[in-house]
């Protein structure tokens, strides 16, 4: 158990040295498996800092939040679309991770196991909310005519993202757009191609089968294409 | 006159689509997008899948679309007000850490 810990911390901290093939996350990536092949690499300082972090030092446990606190506030908004409920959401989260830590097991990184708390206590939030959970998207579906023949009008060229949210008011219309799905396909999609998690992790965070995570992705995806066409055919205005 | 030749146009397709050989219908090519997209579809699929891309304005069009509007909703999100990655709010932290003590 502690040797995988080490593994982890080891491997995070592999990344700053020049390794000898140039890049640092080839470096990175090689002494990585270099360790998981077998040395036993004791890195007494990283182990260090999760054993003071678990005892309460006040200093570690400061510098460990202001390490994380930063990515875990921007992906609680983006998940939550409210400031307030974000930070309410992070606090929580650190809550839950320190009630935690003593278990953690560095199965995977730090940083990834608190993205998994984060990402819990926002799901929690929005249930309390309680949102637009019951609403259907099926009118956004693609089309198709009786012969199983797509229907799309033709498209010309489409600006590129940079080009499109040059103006404010198109940022504030996409994010709309995509809030306004309902929550079940909004969180999937949101997850998937926003915070790119992979199919398996938003299957096994929100507890359904990974066939259903991507079918309900691809309607999100449907849907969104269908609400954001008047922007991509720069009709929006 | 227009819309016959269209009506026509169509029939002819689908039925073409849903009885060539190696072909796929708009409607099941509709359902390989996602795994074409993440680079999941077996290579006979694949080549069946691009195969339509080829012969089909619609789906062509559609999908580049669709890959747009992926791109554009990820471009947008990422921008959002959301607060900076490195700003590190002090009375946040500090409530955290109060709860800690606790
Ligand atoms: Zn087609």
């Amino acid at each position: 158990m502690r040797d995988t810990i080490r593994f982890q911390y080891r491997c995070r901290q592999v990344g700053s040295r020049p390794g000898p093939l140039g890049s640092s996350l080839e470096a990175d990536r090689l002494a990585c498996r270099r360790i998981a092949d077998g040395g036993p690499f004791v890195i007494d300082a990283e182990n260090q800092t999760l054993e003071r972090i678990r005892s309460g030092d006040p200093g570690e446990t400061g510098r460990f939040v202001r390490t994380h606190i930063g990515w875990m506030r921007a992906l609680a908004t983006r998940m939550l679309g409210d400031p307030a409920l974000a930070d309410d959401c992070v606090q929580e989260a650190f809550i839950k991770a320190f009630r935690a830590i003593a278990s953690f097991e560095g199965r995977s990184s730090l940083k990834t196991w608190l993205h998994r708390i984060t990402v819990n206590e926002a799901l929690m939030k929005l249930r309390s909310v309680d949102r637009r959970r019951e609403d259907t998207i099926d009118d956004l579906l693609p089309e198709f005519d009786q012969n199983g023949c797509r229907i799309e009008p033709p498209w010309g060229a489409i600006p590129t993202p940079s080009e499109l949210l040059e103006q404010k008011a198109t940022r504030e219309l996409v994010t709309a757009h995509i809030r306004d799905l309902p929550d079940d396909y909004r969180i999937v999609l949101q997850l998937r191609d926003i915070e790119e998690m992979t199919t398996a992790e938003v299957a096994d965070i929100l507890e359904i089968s990974e066939s259903n995570v991507k079918v309900r992705l691809h309607r999100a995806r449907a849907a969104l294409k269908r609400l954001l066409e008047p922007v991509l055919r720069g009709e929006s205005e | 006159m227009m819309a016959f030749a269209d009506g026509m146009r169509r029939m002819i397709k689908g039925f073409m689509l849903k009885h060539g050989p190696g072909m796929i219908t708009c409607e099941e090519f509709e359902t390989f997008i996602l795994d074409y997209l993440d680079g999941a579809l077996p290579p006979a699929q694949r080549r069946v899948f691009e195969w339509h891309l080829k012969i089909c304005r619609e789906c062509r069009d559609y999908l580049e679309a669709y890959r747009a509007s992926i791109a554009l909703g990820k471009a947008a999100m990422q921008e959002v007000d959301a607060p900076e990655i490195d700003e590190v709010p002090e009375d946040l932290v500090r409530a955290v850490l109060d709860a800690r003590e606790k």
